[in-house]
Formats: structure tokens, sequence, C-alpha cells
């Protein structure tokens, strides 16, 4: 029977029991005096019944359905004569997929190696018998819940309980699915980056200049080239960044004191809005925007002052970047400007301060944490936008500090390394994990950083 | 009208002294001695409004020079408000209107050309709680000689500093830990920071707005001491919950009901033979 | 005090300079926000200025003869027939009969090029529909390759760009023009259609199903997940290490960057799960972890602002903590829930990064049916699109630009109307 089949029966099943265990509950109640001499209402029991049945049947299911596939694989390789079988991972998983292809008839048999066509009938059978299996087993332990479930309906049984503790316990899995996303991006970076390491030695990569995976291709020769070096691109990661920044920071910062200071009420309805629109903007927009409106319109604004800037200049990303960033900065630093008390600005305007004063010497110094982190988690952003660089910065990797010229950076270098047809384990593609991890790592690093510092500044006034 | 008779109505209900009738007619004119020559302020027919809600209602009172005047009343009747319309504190507040004259010096200051940063250098503030800027003990103190360029050179601002700390009886407490962060210190240390950072830049009229609300009766009494010293040089106008302090630091009380002053006499009369039914309402506590 | 009148003195003369500088500062604040405003106006005036054009596409007239016996078709029923039969030649020769003038076969290839080389196939679709056509001559509008479609809207602006065209083409366009031949219709294509290399045939049907199907996903996984997440951590979980382990996570993972999903879904779905590259469910599954931070983050705040009177009420009653949850906090939480939701998917709908590492970025000119058939997404689209050399497509990306930014906008809108209208305020 078909998975999805499978699952629609089991839910009809619950469904059942559901009504089964409700309606056994009933009929024990009648008897009785009524439903208020059970422990817990009618529904409670039907839910504990269908929990009983639906429960470890789907989780079977589900684990099956992972573990079907490689297991099937590896005993159709495994039946396979041992010198049949390629010896570099890369043909292996080719043969693997050709032999799966066969099996489901995307290929024709025609032609194919017989041992080849024979390993796909057998691949066949496998699955043919597994899904069979797993129909069984899943339909038994469903009835074998059910019954279960429907034993257990009696009058002083803690339906209610039972079926709340379950519950509970699925909230809290729900609650620890963001552990397991954690885990498992360090995991998934952390293991193809220590793979990649045992090619190119750690230090190599961090503090080499050079960068050029291309050629380590090419010359197919890795690691002792020493072109994995990844400083340009942390560089250019840098750079762009502070361009950003630069753009970001000031306006953010002057258009959040303005709204929250000045600005009159029917100002700040408006403006506020209006500027949290860049914030909602998709980055493939601001790409689009800055490498086909921003990058040539500074080219020839450069052409005619006599300055070459290149095309896909820094400056052009940086800025697009900066833009996309100020409603980031703006709305947080908005948050901790008005979280201080009134009291400092009376305090300080009740001595003689001008308005401006008040909030250069007492607002933003009390501020400051809040607007550090802030900023902090702005630049997290931008060493971690991808898009507006993959779209207007460069790919060759220059080690330079001029905004004019072409940078390329880790996002970038990620990006291009694992686009395209290449295999999994050669080190362009483990590269890009390496990368990954370096980029995780400092936004880590950033994120909880900062976000320990707002978390004190909103103790501090509540 | 109506609110204050249902108000006094009330407060006769609950304390239960029915002979004494308490629904006076509070629209006639404030009795006492509203006025003083030569004052430092005065205040002509001033009314305060937060939109269309009128807080104070006609106000005239005068402020002799080195005088401490206590502002007393049940709260909610709008004493701060007033008290905070004397150097344009609401000015920040949204939507507040203030009425009339207040005159420093003989000069309006709401005046349209007056510059509110030099009359609140003139007129400075404490607040009920207090608010020390979350730096260093000396640099609240150096605040304001700073933003009003009073310090010619490090040397006078210290000075100024020392000054304004010993005035505030504060200096042999902090004289160690100047550059410790002011919020660090007690609630009765932090108000008299406050304190002296207000006489940093000398002013000539110091407002004080329940300045011993959130203090411990020690702090208070402290506070208290120092209001009596300071008023050997500055004009001292005080708005207080408790009429014990009232009566231990003002010369002149003024005793204020729903927005309206009711009474201004010196303090001692005020005490002790009010002339309004209304003030010895209060003072004797039937309501408040 | 004696130094009193010394002090106002000081102070009079710095007020000039202090009220200058007081307007300074207000004037930097509102350079900012005009620097701000400005720069959404040119955002949206540049995608809306390149991106216009491309709902309408050039369209030329060429009478066409359904000769039967030259396409060797005797019944527009027979489809082997339809298959084999040269569909091109009857464009060709359309063409040859409106410029009858033109000879030589350099220009004649050149004269082909004016229309697009899709349209025998389209031909055949309209035989198809209008079988009694066969044998007859049609006048018909025909498609214009996107050369002469760039060319002939830039020329009616008034700044026309010929650099890819040569004199004769353009000579035969003026010519078309003078004879009301050549004009602009609604582009039909650019809705109706999958991806396409030739930019005149390119449409983002295709890429707005990819979206659908993934965003459906993507919602039907992360709202529940997130909104038991959000109910655990607010109503159940007591406050110990554990739960302050799992807060800083869902903290952490909001502000960490798209593409690093991009990684986990790449070595953990398709190199471990071996979930199939390209597909919606793989889109589906990275962005449903990337948008649970949001969305927990949102219902924990929609549950938050329950007022704890409610659910005291409802326990003073005997209700047990479930219900009391069930019963009382999810009915007033669910507008804020949504709001949240519609906040994620929006963001999930504009996300391109992690798609990118997850193979979505393929060439994919069929519509998707169903989750598991290869797709792509509009933001990736646009990406493509953007990336592609021809001069067409600049503004066909400009325009797919203004179909997912009038999504987002309706999106937007929504969850702020719904917070409007639903919320309600305690």
């Amino acid at each position: 029977m078909e998975s999805s089949n499978l699952f629609l029966l089991m839910l009809a099943l619950g469904a059942c029991a559901f009504y089964i265990g409700r309606g056994r509950s009933l009929a024990i109640a009648s008897p009785l005096g009524g439903v208020r001499h059970l422990h817990s209402l009618p529904n409670y029991y039907g839910l504990n019944a269908l929990l009983w049945c639906a429960l470890p049947s789907m989780g079977l299911l589900i684990l099956w359905l992972v573990l079907d596939e490689p297991v099937i694989n590896s005993i159709v390789m495994g039946a396979l004569p041992a010198e049949l079988v390629p010896s570099t991972k890369a043909d292996f998983n080719l043969l693997l997929n050709k032999i799966s292809n066969l099996a489901d008839g995307i290929m024709s048999a025609d032609g194919q190696p017989a041992f080849m066509v024979a390993a796909a009938e057998s691949m066949a059978g496998l699955r043919v018998i597994s899904q069979w299996v797993l129909t069984a087993i899943c339909l038994i332990l469903a009835t074998i819940g059910l019954y279960w479930g429907w034993r257990r309906v009696a009058a002083e049984y803690r339906a209610r309980q039972s079926v709340e503790r379950v519950m509970e316990n699925l909230l809290l899995a729900c609650a620890c699915l963001a552990i397991f996303t954690t885990v498992g991006i360090v995991f998934s970076v952390l293991f193809e980056s220590i793979q990649f390491f045992r090619s190119v030695p750690f230090f190599d990569f961090v503090f080499g200049s050079d960068w050029s995976p291309q050629t380590a291709i090419r010359e197919d020769q890795v690691g002792s080239s020493g072109s994995f070096g990844a400083v340009p691109l942390f560089v250019g990661t840098l750079l762009i960044s502070a361009v950003a920044m630069f753009v970001a920071v000031p306006i953010g910062l002057m258009s959040a004191i303005y709204l929250a200071e000045y600005s009159s009420k029917s100002v700040r309805t408006y403006a506020k809005p209006a500027l949290e629109v860049l914030a909602g903007v998709p980055t493939v927009v601001y790409g689009f925007f800055a490498a086909l409106t921003v990058a040539p319109f500074l080219r020839d604004l450069g052409a005619d002052f006599g300055l070459t800037i290149s095309s896909e200049s820094a400056l052009a990303a940086g800025l697009v970047m900066g833009v996309m960033i100020i409603p980031f900065i703006s709305s947080l630093a908005d948050d901790v400007i008005t979280a201080v008390p009134q009291a400092m600005r009376d305090g300080s305007l009740a001595m003689g301060a001008t308005h401006s004063e008040t909030v250069r010497k007492v607002v933003i110094p009390a501020a400051l944490p809040g607007i550090v982190a802030g900023i902090m988690l702005a630049i997290s952003r931008a060493i971690g936008e991808t898009m507006i660089v993959v779209m207007a910065a460069g790919l060759a990797a220059k080690l330079t500090a001029n905004p004019l010229e072409s940078v390329t950076t880790v996002t970038v270098q990620i990006v291009t390394l694992l686009t395209g047809d290449q295999e999994f384990d050669s080190p362009k593609t483990l590269a890009a994990f390496a990368l990954g991890l370096m980029l995780f790592t400092v936004t880590l690093l950033l994120n909880i950083f900062a976000l320990h510092i707002v978390k004190k500044y909103r103790e501090q006034y509540e | 009208m109506k609110q204050a008779k249902a108000a006094a109505k009330s407060a006769t209900d609950t304390k239960s002294n029915p002979k004494q009738n308490l629904e006076v007619d509070t629209t006639q004119a404030t009795v006492g001695n509203r006025f003083c020559e030569n004052p430092k302020m005065s205040m002509r027919d001033v009314n305060v409004f937060y939109g269309d809600k009128q807080a104070i209602y006609d106000v005239s009172v005068d402020i002799a020079k080195n005088e401490v005047i206590a502002m007393i009343g049940p709260s909610g009747c709008g004493k701060s408000t007033f008290l905070r319309s004397l150097n344009r504190m609401n000015d920040t507040v949204d939507g507040c209107k203030v009425e009339g004259e207040v005159l420093l010096d003989g000069h309006n200051i709401y005046q349209q050309n007056l510059d509110v940063v030099e009359l609140r250098a003139r007129v400075g503030m404490v607040f009920q709680k207090p608010n020390p800027f979350p730096k260093s003990i000396f640099e609240n103190i150096a605040y304001g000689p700073k933003i009003h360029g009073l310090a010619d050179s490090r040397v006078d601002l210290d000075e100024i500093v020392e000054g304004s700390l010993k005035k505030a009886g504060l200096w042999e407490e902090v004289k160690e830990r100047l550059h410790q962060p002011g919020t660090g210190l007690s609630g009765g240390q932090q108000q008299r920071l406050c304190i002296a950072r207000a006489i940093a830049v000398s002013p000539e009229v110091i407002l004080m707005d329940e300045p011993c609300s959130a203090l411990d009766p020690i702090a208070t009494a402290r506070i208290e001491e120092l209001i009596e010293e300071l008023s050997q040089n500055f004009t001292i106008a005080i708005v207080t919950h408790s009429m014990q302090q009232a009566a231990r630091v003002s010369h002149r009380t003024a005793y204020f009901h729903l927005g309206k002053l009711i009474e201004v006499n010196p303090t001692e009369q005020v005490f002790t033979m009010p002339e309004h039914q209304l003030t010895e309402a209060y003072i004797t506590g039937r309501f408040g | 005090m004696s130094n009193s009148t010394d002090n106002l003195q000081k102070i009079k003369s710095s007020l000039k300079r202090r009220s200058r500088s007081e307007s300074r500062f207000r004037w930097y604040g509102r350079v900012a926000i005009i620097i701000g405003l400005a720069a959404v106006l040119a955002l949206f005036v540049d995608i809306i200025s390149k991106g216009h054009g491309a709902f309408k596409a050039t369209y030329i007239q060429v009478d066409i003869h359904y000769d039967g016996d030259r396409l060797g078709v005797t019944s527009s029923a027979d489809k082997s027939q339809l298959m084999q039969a040269n569909w091109d030649a009857l464009v060709k020769s359309g063409l040859r009969e409106k410029f009858s003038d033109v000879s030589g076969r350099r220009d004649k290839r050149q004269l082909y090029k004016l229309v697009s080389n899709g349209t025998g196939f389209d031909l055949k679709e309209h035989l198809v529909a209008n079988p009694l056509l066969l044998g007859e001559t049609e006048s018909q509008w025909l498609l214009a390759d996107d050369d002469i479609d760039t060319y002939y809207k830039s020329w009616l602006d008034g700044e026309p760009y010929d650099a890819r065209l040569t004199k004769k083409q353009i000579q035969w366009i003026d010519q078309l023009h003078q004879q009301g031949d050549i004009r602009l219709q609604l582009n039909t294509n650019l809705l109706t259609r999958g991806d396409s290399r030739e930019p005149e045939q390119a449409g983002i049907y295709g890429a707005v199903m990819g979206s659908l199907l993934t965003l459906l996903l993507t919602l039907m996984l992360s709202f529940p997940i997130g909104v038991a997440a959000a109910i655990y951590l607010e109503e159940f979980a007591t406050k110990n290490k554990f739960t302050d382990f799992i807060e800083v996570n869902i903290n952490n993972l909001a502000a960490v960057p798209s593409i690093i999903f991009g990684l986990l879904g790449l070595a953990v779905f398709i190199n471990f799960f071996h979930v199939p590259r390209s597909v919606p469910i793989m889109g589906g599954l990275v962005l449903t972890l990337m948008t649970l931070p949001t969305i927990i983050i949102t219902s924990r705040a929609a549950i938050k602002s329950v007022p704890p009177s409610i659910r005291e009420a409802a326990l003073g009653m005997g209700a047990s903590r479930y219900q009391v949850v069930l019963h009382h906090v999810l009915p007033l939480a669910l507008p804020g829930m949504l709001t949240g939701a519609i906040i994620g998917m929006a963001q999930a709908l504009g996300e391109t990064a992690p798609l990118l590492m997850i193979g979505m970025v393929a060439f994919i000119v069929d519509i998707p049916q169903g989750f598991t058939d290869p797709a792509t997404v509009l933001p990736v689209q646009i990406f493509l699109w953007a990336d592609s050399p021809e001069r067409a497509f600049i503004e066909k990306t400009s325009a797919a630009i203004m179909v997912l930014l009038s999504f987002l906008l309706i999106m937007n809108i929504s969850a702020v109307w719904l917070r409007k209208r639903l919320e309600r305020r305690w």
C-alpha cells in the first residue's frame, strides 16, 4: 500500500478509536448514573484511545520511511559481486542511481548490463516487500493500540491526565525542535568542515591570503596548493559590511531619534511604517537594485569625476545593504530610546539643557547598551546577507580595502561553490561548509552577546 | 464646581461629621495674603489645561525672594501641575496649555521670544523620584555647568562640583567616589545629588516636587535640613504631601483644592487658624 | 549667590550657539528620514519604471495560411501528424508574403527573426482549438522576438535601443508600424507560462505555483509546531536551565543568516535523508526551520498578552491547565498568532539564499503540480532572470519583482488588518 494511503487509513483508524473509546465510556457511565460518575469526560477516553492507536504506528511509519531507502540500497549493493562495486564514492552513487532508475522504470532496461538489471529487479522486489511489511506492521500496531485504549476505559481511569501528559510531551517536542535545529546546523557545518580541514590545514584556511578554489580543481591538486586562504573573503565581507554600517548607523540612529524625540504624532504614524517598508523588501530585490541600478550609476558617476569604480564595486553592494539595514537599526534604536525613562529627560530639561543636549548627553548614553546591541545584530545581519552580494559583488577574491574595487564575500563563495552540480565530497563543496562554519560562529557570537546586552538593558528599566 | 461639591460631600460622608458643612463655594477668590512687595515670582490668573481638561483655575499668587513656600492639598489638586508651569516643564507634556502670566523678576516667562534654556537655568527643579543620570557623581553635577558653559577651566569645574556637593551636604559622603555612578547611591543621597545638580548652575529659584515622597524618614530629615540651609540663598517652592513637612520647612503655605488656590497664609497661621473651611478640613485630616 | 548674575551672562551669551546646534540636530534627524524615504521611493520608482513595460508585449500581424498539404496535416485531430508538421514554415511563408521584396538567405533569416521562435507552437495550438481553419488563411497577431520587443518599446518611448538589430530589421519594423501591423498588446504569457530561455515566452506562473506549494507546506508545518512550542514555553514550562536554553536557541535562530539554513538543508535533508533536490517539499522543510523562530516569538507575545486574570478565572472553576489553554488562551491569542504566521510567511516568500543551496535554482519550464515536482520559487526566478544576459529579461525581472512585492503587500496589509480588527486591547 502507498505510504500516503496508509497514512490516511491510520487516520481513519484513529477516528474509529476515538468513537469506540468514547462510546465505551458512555456505556460504562450510563448504569452508574451519568457521565459525572466517570473520572474524565467521555471525549478524553476517546482521545486516549486515539493516541494509543495512532501515535505508535505513526512513529513507526515515519521511522520506516526514513530508514527504508538506505537499508534497501545497502542490501542491493551488498549483494553485488565485489568486483563490480565501484571503489570511489562518486561512481558508487552513480551506479546506485542507475539501478534505482531502472527499478522505478524511469530508465529502459534495454542495453544495460545484466547485473544491473538483476539488481534493479531485486531492488523493486524489496521495495514491494518493504511496503507490504510496513502496511501490515502499522495496521497490527494500530489495532493493538486501539484494543488497548478500549480496554483501559474504566470509570476510575484518569483518562484526562493521561491525554494531557502525552500532549504536554508533544508540545515539549515541538519546543525542542529549536534545539534540534541548532544542533543540526552545528553538526552539518562542523562535520563537513572537519573533512575539509583534513585536506586543507585550518591555519592555511584562516590565515591564507590566496583564494582560488577553481584552480585547485583544474590542477587536480588540493590543499597543498594553498588556494583556500580565506582572508580575502573575510576582508571583502568586512569591507562591504563596513560600507553598509557607515550608511545604516547614522541614518537609522538619527531617524529613530527624530521619530522618538521630535516628530509630531502624525509624522511618526506615516514615516515609521514607510521606513519599515524597507525591511519587508526581499533581499533579492535589493540585489537587483544594486546590480542593475546603483552599480552602473556609481560607475558612470565615478567616470565623470575621473575615478575608476568597478561595476561590481563593494561600494554599490554596501550602500544598498546599508539601506536594507536602516529600518533594522532604527526600529531597535527606537525601542531602546523610548525605554529610557521620561524622568531622565525631565531631569536634564529642568537644568536648562536644550532638547538636543538632553538627547546627546543623557538619552543616548543611557540607551547606549541597547543601541550597541542593535548595531551588533545589524553587523551580524550584514555579514550574513547573501543575495545582495551574490548579485552585486564580484567573484574574484581580491585583498583590498578600497571600496571602489570589486571584492567577494564569504556568502558569495558559499553560494558559488554549492550551486551547480559537483560531487558532494570535493574540497570545493567542503570549503563552502568551512566558510559556513566561520559565518555561523561569528554571527552566533555576535547574536548571543547582543541578545544578552539587550536582555540586561531591558531588566534595567523594567 | 459640581465635582468640588461631590468630592467635599463624599469627604463629609466618610468622615461622618454632619455638623460641619463643607459645601463651600470654591469659586470665591483665594483668601489670605497672596501678594507681597518685590516678589521674586508672581503668578496672575494662571489657568492650565491638559487637552480639554482644565487642571488649574485662575491662580494668582506671589513668591517672595528667599522665602520657602509650600504647596499642599489632596492628591490630584493640581499642585504639581502648577509647580511645573513655573519653569515651563509642562512644555514637554503633549497637549498642555498655560494661560495667564507667570512673572520672574517682572518678566513674563511665557513670552514668545523667551528661551526656556535661560529660564530653566534660573528656575531649577528637583523631582519626586530621584533621577540621577546614568553617569558618575561628578558628571551628574558637572552636567549643568558644562552645557551652559559656566566653567572656564577644569579647576573651575572641580570647584563648582565641590561647592555644590558641599551645599547639598553630600560632599563628605561622596568625595572619595566622585567617579562612581550616581545610580549607586542610596535614595536619600541620590535626591541630594539631584539637589546638588540643580544648584550647580546657581539658579535663583528651586522648585521641588515632593522631593521626599520616595525617601525614608531619616533621609527626609536630612533633605528638610538642607532646604532650610538653602533658603538663605535661594527662593524655594516645594510641593509636599506631608503637612508636617510643610509646617517644618516653609514660611508660607498655599492650599490647593481641585485646581484652585484656596488659601495662602504664613505657615504658622495656616496650621493654627486657617481662614478657609476647606483648609481647616484638610489640615484636621478630614480628607486628603 | 554672588556669581549668579555672572552665570546668567554666560548662559545668555551661549544661547545663540546652542539654539543653532539644536536646529542643526533637528535637521540631521529630518535629513536622515528624508534619505530613508528617498531610498524607498527610488527603489519603487526604479522597479516600476523598469518593469511596467513587461505587462505589454509586441505583436506583429501576419496572414497565416493553414496549408494542409504543406503541413502534411489532413485532420487537426491526428496528434502524430500535428507533432511532425513543420509549423515554423507557416510563419516563415507568412512573413515572406508580407515582405515580398526580401530576397537572399541572410535577409530572409533576419526576417524570420522578427517573430518569436515559439510562434509555430502557438499556431499549432490555435489550429487545434479552431479545426475549421485548416486550409484557410487568417490574419494573426504573432508574438515578436524579444529584441524586436525591446526595440519597439524603446522606439515608442523616443529613445530607440537598436544595438541588436540590423538596419533592415529596423526598416521592416518601421514599415510594419506605418501599416499598423505592429502593436503592443497585454502580455498574457507573463502570468500564464513557466520559465523559458526566450524572454518573450518566459512567464512567472511556474515560479508562482512553486512559491505557493512551498509556502503551503511551510505554513502547514511551521504554524502548528510554532504554536505548540509557544504554548509549551508560555503555559507549561517551568523556568529552569533547560527552558532557558530553548529560549536562547530560539532567539539565536531568529538571527542566524538564512544561508546557514540552506547549508543545513543541504547536509541533513539532501545528503542524509535523500530528499530530492529542487522540490517544494525540500524548500518547505528548510523554510519551516527558518520561519519557526519568528512564529514562536510572535505566538508567545500573543499568549503573553492574554491577561492572567482570565487564566485564574478558568483555573478557579476547576479547569485543567490544558483546558484553560484550549478554551480560553488559544482563542484569545489566535489573531496575534495568525498575524505572526502571516509575517513569517511573508519572510519565507521573499527568501532566496537558502533555496539556492538546495537546488531550487534549476531551470524549470513545467508548471509544478505537486509537492514532489521540480519547482522554483518567485524570488529565485527573479535571481535567475536578473542573471540572464538578454536585455529583455531586465524588464521581466522588474515585472516579477512587482508581482512579488504585491504579494508581500497583500500579506502585510492583511496582517495589519487582522491585528487591528481582531486583536483585543486589554
